[in-house]
């Protein structure tokens, strides 16, 4: 299966290819390779770091190309800053749109005494109708390192709560996010990254 | 609900795990790779490789250690060692890092920490600090040391200070050792893990002097830790990460469990 992973040098990948390649995918990366893009049978967006670095996709033609991509009917996934890019934005970066595939905005956790980042193990809310997240068990935690997070909507696929609830992944379609790591959640992240790969694409042309 | 975090550190010197006490007295405790496996299956929330003696005899062994010891592990894995620059810092992610660990070379440059935070993402950046307290100083803990150069040098700066500043620059957690508690498996300094962590607006993890459950009960209440590091607790088998965890959920701490 061709599993193409997006670099935008918004952080390192080696973990991600690492985690694809442990369960038996053999994933190309493209920074620019908008072939990579044409030919995928799966695109995974991963990303840490800024908002402000998803300007890459767009100056290198890789937005539209996932568009078309995604208009196809292939399976994509969003990894965190990968997963916000989805949305249309995020206050991160304001100047900077997403792919505007979900209507929200991304915004920052509320002052609080709590600490900003988010970062540590936290327990997912499992929306029974995702499949993303098909065989996760109520109160099985996963790694998170974030500052910015997307609102809770119908398209929300688990929810968790820091300071206040979250989407930690989204669902609608051929198209998810997560905002944890599945790559650094022990089993239950490969058994998502799993899930993702073995995703029979809803209405593929 | 977020959990504390019981991260297993793997001291390395010369490709191979050590145990030292007080920084010196160092003892052999086994392979890397193996080690990080074995913590990672017995529960542990994260693992941190510190090549102790990089700095100080220059860095040969670690990007292929770190290379190694990540190829099968699915938790955070931070390094640190050596790291003295932002391209020092990019081979450690490319070889399997999530984080590294920046310390002497921090203070020697603070702006170290600007640049790997603006390549990699304020997530990737720990500032760890050696701290010894100054029992000559007014206040001991306010006014308690960093040292540099794997603790064998005071670097002239004060450990609540340095902190603040690290976060100012965009360091995304803080390693905090205590110097007067590593290796004595007489419980961490909670007074002084406090103090830091009401400091920052970033998660403390808190380092030196584990040796039971109420030591780890005490830095995650009192002394307001978001992560405890114990290295000498979990070698020869005298416990596991899972085990800890599970006696500490029993006393009412957030873990991840099962794991």
């Amino acid at each position: 299966m061709r599993v193409t992973v997006v670099d935008y040098k918004a952080g390192n990948l080696t973990s991600v290819l690492k985690a694809l390649r442990h369960l038996g995918a053999e994933p190309s990366v493209t920074d620019s390779d908008l072939s990579l893009i044409h030919t995928a049978e799966r695109i995974v967006l991963p990303g840490v770091g800024h908002f402000a670095a998803t300007q890459r996709l767009d100056a290198t033609g890789l937005t539209p190309a996932i568009r078309a991509a995604i208009a196809r009917g292939v399976p994509f996934l969003g990894i965190c800053v990968g997963m916000q890019w989805l949305y249309t934005g995020s206050s991160e970066a304001p100047a900077q749109p997403g792919l505007g595939h979900f209507a929200e905005q991304c915004t920052r956790f509320a002052e609080s005494s709590e600490k900003i980042p988010h970062v540590g193990w936290n327990s997912l809310e499992v929306r029974p109708v995702s499949r993303l997240l098909a065989g996760v068990g109520p109160g099985e935690f996963v790694y998170f390192t974030h500052s910015y997070k997307a609102p809770v909507t119908a398209d929300t696929a688990a929810i968790t709560t820091y300071i206040e609830p979250f989407a930690a992944a989204v669902e609608r379609g051929n198209v998810m996010g997560v905002q944890f790591h599945p790559e650094k959640s022990g089993a239950t992240g490969l058994k998502i990254l799993r899930n993702f790969l073995g995703w029979q694409a809803e209405g593929t042309k | 609900m977020i959990t504390k975090r019981i991260i297993a550190c793997l001291d390395v010197h010369a490709g191979r795990v050590v145990k030292g006490v007080q920084f010196v007295d160092i003892i052999d405790a086994g392979d890397p790779a193996t080690q990080a496996a074995r913590h990672a299956r017995d529960g542990a929330d994260e693992i941190v490789l510190l090549d102790i003696t990089a700095t100080h005899e220059g860095r040969a062994t670690l990007l292929e250690t770190v290379r190694r010891t990540a190829r099968e592990l699915f938790v955070p894995f931070c390094v640190g060692g050596g790291i003295r620059s932002a391209a020092d810092a990019a081979q450690v992610f490319e070889a399997g890092a999530d984080k590294v660990s920046v310390n002497s070379a921090a203070l020697a440059d603070p702006t170290l920490i600007d640049a790997i935070g603006r390549s990699f993402g304020a997530q990737a950046v720990v500032v760890a600090i050696d701290a010894r307290r100054d029992p000559h100083a007014a206040d001991p803990v306010r006014d308690a040391q960093v040292f540099v150069q794997g603790g064998r040098k005071p670097s002239g700066r004060r450990v609540v200070e340095w902190a603040r500043e690290a976060e100012a620059r965009g360091a995304g957690e803080i390693l905090l050792t205590s110097m007067d508690s590593d290796g004595m498996r007489t419980g961490f300094d909670c007074e002084l893990t406090a103090a830091v962590s009401e400091a920052v607006g970033i998660p403390v993890i808190a380092s030196g002097g584990a040796g039971t459950v109420d030591h780890f009960v005490d830095v995650f209440g009192r002394g307001k830790a978001d992560a405890a590091l114990a290295a000498s607790i979990f070698h020869f088998g005298v416990s596991s990460a899972r085990s800890l965890k599970e006696e500490l959920a029993r006393s009412g701490v957030s873990m991840r469990l099962p794991c």
